[in-house]
């Protein structure tokens, strides 16, 4: 399934007026997500948050426009990290490693009126995560 | 003397705050409480009226905070029952108190010998040992836990011989809520000729600290879980005892005399106290004790069990949950989890509705492990908290579960 742009996780989002349809939606996001494989739940692809642990397996394809783009895996057992990993993966998957370093995901967050989830005091890896995407997209370039 | 709730209730300011325009339910009393006006008004006022490093000015405002200081230790003394004021020592708080134990004492340990710790233990009361085993090469031993969340004591009597040198468990569990059997463990412990400490952190807050009738050598707790303020704590420890092992932290107070070649140390406390004390929060902990323990204790016990009994009611009634820890003694904590979520779906969904709870693995990971969960929701309840909070949080709690189904 194809992840919906930010531009419309931004729309849909700010059509929501109470916290409830927010949360459905990215409960939801999470439950769309592509499966993670099983065996892919190992100690190297682990992020370990003290609340809930988020997994991450990087690769790369050959976007026909843009050349070498980076695709990211990743999986949480919270099925609400898992909703805001898609809110990530929208904005930084199959994306070049220049896109991925211009992109301001604290700016992003605070638009979506979640970067209260991107804080280090949350414990679900997410900020971890974002870390390790743009690491990773640093030694790329 | 009774107990009202509204009353206690009014002297805890941040209990009127709100959460997305929900009233706040505080239901993370374990991790830490809130603190009465009184408290507050304590810090505020020493260091609006005598800051100063206490025990070396020659002036008016050290005398008086020395003053406030020292009776403030005074109150900790009587409150934890202890035979001589210098055995209590301020410390910032019980992770750090059990450092100081396990690097102090644990210099006395040889090869061979055996330490025993529990698998409820959060981390600071087993890490530290597995550290000063490590370093002596003693043996560290674990008693398991049952089913029920209790500590197995017939495991823990075949654990105990001649090799024993010390052993260390908590007083209540901090994730499951499980009262041990602190004086019966304790006298067990002392029958090897072990050394015993006793770790207060969710103890003391229901006022059962007394250390002459428990007979342990140490006990440990926290201010901040005590209606104090963070970053202040108690080590007590018996004099022979604490006189036993060779310092390891130097400087300041515990100084008496210092040439450039040899020193020499101070009596007790002063001896453990290294540097500069945490002088305000100390005073505002004595605070904070002098107003719990003017409380009617058998009142708050009271209280206390009927939020837990109502919580543990609604719980099993609940389709899809589960409570983690079943113990016949128990105080304070409900944890449990939900089929449909993993306890940190259900903490941030809880918070979306005004309700504080914790969630995780509560520095506790090989008590998770042993429950085969990844961790648990915790709703842990203090003196202020109401019956009708423990309804809003399962009015929540249906929410959380029809969002996550």
């Amino acid at each position: 399934m194809a992840l919906p742009s930010t531009e419309d996780i931004v729309d849909d989002l700010s059509f929501f007026d109470d916290w409830e349809d927010k949360y459905k939606y990215i409960i939801d996001l999470g439950k769309s997500l592509p499966e993670f494989d099983e065996a892919w739940r190992t100690q190297e692809r682990l992020v370990k948050g003290c609340q809930s642990s988020v997994w991450i397996q990087p690769g790369n394809e050959q976007d026909p426009l843009k050349g070498e783009v980076l695709v990211f895996s990743v999986d949480s057992d919270a099925i609400i990290v898992r909703g805001l990993l898609g809110l990530v993966l929208a904005a930084l998957n199959k994306k070049t490693p220049q896109e991925i370093l211009d992109f301001d995901i604290t700016a992003y967050f605070e638009e979506l009126d979640l970067e209260r989830h991107l804080s280090p005091t949350r414990g679900n890896g997410l900020r971890s995560i974002v870390n390790r995407i743009k690491g990773i997209a640093q030694a790329a370039v | 003397m009774s107990f009202d709730v509204a009353a206690i209730r009014e002297q805890f300011p941040i209990l009127k705050r709100e959460i997305d325009g929900k009233p706040l339910v505080y239901l993370d009393n374990a991790a830490t409480t809130q603190k009465p006006q009184c408290v507050i008004d304590a810090l505020v006022d020493y260091y609006t009226t005598c800051n100063s490093n206490v025990h070396r000015g020659a002036h008016r405002l050290a005398d008086e905070a020395t003053r406030r200081f020292e009776n403030a230790r005074d109150i900790v003394k009587v409150f934890l029952n202890a035979p001589k004021r210098e055995e209590v020592i301020w410390t910032s708080g019980t992770t750090e108190s059990i450092n100081i134990v396990a690097n102090g004492l644990g210099q006395l340990l040889s090869p061979g010998d055996e330490v025993i710790t529990t698998g409820m233990d959060h981390h600071a009361n087993l890490v530290t040992w597995q550290q000063a085993c490590k370093a002596s090469g003693a043996i560290l031993k674990t008693v398991p836990v049952t089913d029920d969340g209790e500590l197995d004591q017939a495991a823990y009597d075949a654990l105990l011989n001649d090799k024993t040198k010390f052993v260390a468990f908590p007083h209540v569990s901090n994730a499951l809520g499980t009262v041990n059997p602190v004086k019966a463990m304790t006298a067990k412990a002392k029958q090897v000729g072990a050394w015993v400490l006793v770790d207060g952190a969710q103890g003391a807050a229901h006022g059962w600290a007394d250390v002459q009738d428990i007979g342990c050598d140490f006990y440990v707790f926290s201010g901040h879980k005590l209606y104090g303020p963070m970053g202040v704590g108690i080590l007590w420890g018996r004099e022979s005892v604490l006189e036993s092992w060779p310092v390891w932290r130097t400087g300041g107070e515990m100084i008496a005399t210092v040439t450039l070649q040899e020193s020499t140390w101070n009596v007790l406390p002063y001896r453990f106290e290294a540097g500069t004390p945490n002088v305000g929060d100390a005073i505002a902990l004595g605070e904070a004790i002098r107003w719990f323990s003017a409380l009617d204790h058998d009142a708050v016990i009271a209280h206390e069990e009927a939020l837990l009994d109502h919580a543990t009611a609604l719980a099993k009634d609940f389709d899809g949950l589960t409570i983690i820890g079943n113990a016949k003694e128990k105080i304070g904590v409900l944890s449990f989890v939900l089929d449909q979520g993993h306890p940190a779906d259900i903490g941030f969904l809880l918070d979306r509705q005004g309700i504080a709870v914790r969630t995780g693995d509560h520095c506790a990971q090989p008590l998770m492990a042993r429950f085969n969960v990844p961790g648990t929701a915790r709703a842990s309840f203090a003196i202020y908290n109401t019956i009708e909070e423990v309804d809003a949080l399962f009015v929540a709690l249906r929410k959380v579960r029809s969002m996550l189904a």
